[in-house]
């Protein structure tokens, strides 16, 4: 199986022991960057997929629990270089990785060191917020030589040609942003949610995540036979910072 | 990714050109219009590089521009508004007295003048007139020295539009009699006390507003920045500087200038000053960078003379940012200069030679407000008072020359900082 894959893989297992899959957020070195091993392996024990969110400065499409972690992140030191090592350091779960990052610390890095760096680190795919997918060509091409994905979102007021384009051009599994807004803000899952959802699906060669907002068991009911899996970022990561064991709370969502 | 390997692919020199249909020769492109090109790009710079969900805002933001901004009725509107409300053409004047001091012909395009005060106004109520056009019904902005706010809750009010001004906490301070006028105007301001508490901070939280509702709202950017087709939008409706202050000098002076000045934060008066000058090769173009209080990170605002190349808010240009890509904070004593970018169509002209950007530091700029009150009774803003120390220096070294300076805003907003140092 090519590296991309693995990721479809866990989505599809999770899926059809009739769960959405999980795919956990944590951005790196918050709340400690010692703790960050640590919290990476509970996050990765219990969750389908793991996205490794790489700190910046200006987080345009995050809202301020995403922003709060990334500058407590930044304050400790934490760089794309710092995860990349780390990772690179520690043994390799069957979780596949993911990482989360703005352009501008993947351009400072450059694709093609970023692709190899990513190799050694066991990473499986890229999301990219403020990449969309017409600037996109120059990185997919130097990941996917690499057999890395490059994750596409998709929104409520994305046109149908343009999601038949980005799903088509999606690997993993595209990103369905289940509102308009930046994250963290609960979702309702009203009817024109779960039909956007489903368009999306009839559409997309690869599993579907939906992601921003998604917070509870609720949710998850109702998004369960629309979605293959959902993202669980800003809600995590208040996890964190009451102090509490991510993988509990993710074991928790599942059972409950 | 480098500048160099984008520079060469601009070029058609890499594997992947970056622009189909380039000539090769960067200047004449932007001259005929071929830059920027389908996807937004001057050469390498520009883009569109934002979260998804503003995609379809920009298509029709994009298909607005096409339809009406240089269609008879639009122009026509604007042309009535410049002239009837805005107050233009604003003035040349010929600075006799500092002239003298400083040794060189100075005439100043006036767009202190200019309703509210500056030359935003010209962007606000063209952006405010084609929103209207495209059916937005709220608008929101942001703001740095607090211009670019008043003058969108100004062009917001004339047109009957509701406006929100998104503006860093530390702005608010020091430009507080800006926040008052912008709440008269019947503008909501909105603090943002996170990030930088500038206007980089502001920018960020103005995309996140437009993020949670991208066909409702328009985004009236105050800056040539940001993504495709903003760069281009911005530096068409200042053009008006440059193409009035062209034809008054020429008219007046009998002959170009040798030189056109202008202060450059995120580079909207500068592009308008510039663009029309651009064919004009013999005059020299040179923008005047924040030098701030010294060289070292986050101690001045000089992108063009500190940066790299990177993405932020939704552009490929110049950046000061650190080795790990993350953006660095800035410093200057002027708010509206107080940015880590500045617009795609600056990195592109000052690649290909055509322009050049230097630093005035926050002391020269000081001096310069103290010398243009004191010579010929303008109070300019901190920010246009920066384009005054470049003309200083430059003048130090062409004795005799001809310099047009954009004095790009008054200086009343300043008087809190201005009684922290001046009158202190």
């Amino acid at each position: 199986m090519k590296t991309h894959e693995t990721i479809g893989a866990a989505i599809r297992a999770a899926k059809a022991r009739g769960e959405p899959a999980l795919v956990g957020y944590l951005t790196a070195g918050f709340p400690s960057r010692d703790g960050f091993r640590q919290h990476l392996q509970a996050i990765a024990d219990a969750a389908d997929v793991v996205e490794i969110g790489v700190p910046f400065t200006d987080p345009m499409a995050d809202g301020v629990t995403v922003q709060r972690a990334s500058h407590a992140a930044l304050a400790q030191g934490v760089t794309l270089r710092w995860i990349l090592e780390q990772l690179e350091s520690m043994p390799r779960g069957k979780t596949p990785l993911l990482l989360m990052s703005y352009l501008n610390p993947l351009l400072a890095l450059g694709s093609d060191a970023l692709a190899s760096a990513a190799v050694r680190a066991g990473i499986a795919g890229f999301i990219v917020p403020d990449l969309p997918f017409d600037e996109s060509a120059e990185l997919r091409a130097a990941l996917g030589s690499r057999d890395i994905a490059l994750v596409q979102m998709v929104t409520p007021v994305t046109r149908p040609q343009r999601l038949e384009q980005i799903c088509a051009g999606s690997q993993g599994f595209v990103y369905a942003v289940t509102m308009t807004g930046t994250t963290g803000k609960s979702v309702a899952v009203p009817p024109e949610v779960t039909r956007y959802l489903d368009a999306v699906r009839a559409r997309s060669p690869v599993p579907v995540c939906a992601g921003f907002g998604i917070r509870g068991r609720e949710q998850l009911e109702l998004l369960r036979d629309h979605v293959d899996g959902v993202v669980i970022g800003s809600a995590l990561v208040e996890v964190l910072e009451r102090g509490e064991d991510p993988g509990r709370w993710l074991r928790e969502l599942r059972s409950r | 990714m480098s500048l160099d390997s984008r520079i060469r692919g601009a070029e058609g020199g890499g594997t992947e050109p970056r622009n189909p249909g380039a000539s090769g020769d960067p200047i004449a492109d932007l001259i005929s219009g071929r830059f920027p090109d389908a996807r937004g790009r001057f050469g390498p710079f520009g883009g569109r590089y934002v979260p998804e969900t503003l995609i379809p805002a920009l298509e029709r933001l994009q298909q607005g521009v096409r339809e009406h901004l240089h269609a008879a009725p639009f122009q026509h509107e604007l042309a009535q508004e410049l002239s009837s409300w805005v107050g233009r053409p604003t003035a040349l004047t010929f600075a006799g007295r500092l002239s003298q001091r400083w040794g060189a012909r100075i005439w100043l395009k006036r767009e202190d003048l200019a309703h509210t005060g500056a030359h935003k106004i010209n962007n606000a109520i063209g952006q405010a007139l084609l929103a209207r056009r495209i059916g937005a019904r709220r608008i929101v902005a942001e703001t740095g020295a607090g211009q670019h706010g008043v003058a969108s809750a100004a062009a917001c009010a004339r047109l009957g539009l509701s406006c929100t001004v998104y503006m860093g906490a530390i702005d608010m301070e020091r430009q507080a009699p800006n926040v008052d006028r912008m709440r008269l105007l019947g503008a909501t301001v909105v603090p943002v006390t996170s990030g930088d508490r500038t206007l980089r901070a502001a920018i960020d939280e103005a995309l996140r507003d437009w993020v949670s509702d991208p066909l409702g709202t328009y985004y009236l950017l105050g800056s040539a920045l940001g993504p495709h087709p903003y760069p281009y939008l911005v530096r068409e409706l200042q053009s008006v500087i440059g193409r009035e202050a062209r034809a008054q000098i020429v008219e007046r002076n009998g002959a170009l200038p040798d030189a056109v000045i202008a202060c450059v934060g995120g580079g909207s008066n500068s592009i308008g000053a510039f663009h029309p000058f651009v064919p004009d090769r013999t005059v020299e173009l040179l923008g005047i960078e924040a030098g701030g209080r010294g060289t070292g990170l986050g101690e001045n605002s000089a992108t063009m003379t500190y940066g790299r190349p990177g993405v932020l808010h939704g552009t490929y240009s110049m950046l000061l940012q650190d080795e790990n890509g993350q953006i660095q904070e800035t410093h200057s004593v002027s708010a509206g200069l107080d940015y880590p970018g500045i617009g795609p169509e600056h990195a592109l002209l000052a690649s290909a030679g055509r322009t050049r950007y230097e630093t005035a530091g926050d002391a020269e700029a000081l001096d310069a407000v103290r010398a243009l009150c004191e010579c010929e009774g303008i109070l300019p803003a901190l920010e246009s008072a920066h384009a005054l120390a470049g003309a200083r220096r430059w003048a130090a070294s062409h004795p005799g020359g001809t310099a047009l300076v954009c004095l790009s805003g008054r200086g009343d907003k300043d008087m809190p900082t201005l009684q922290k140092t001046l009158l202190a």
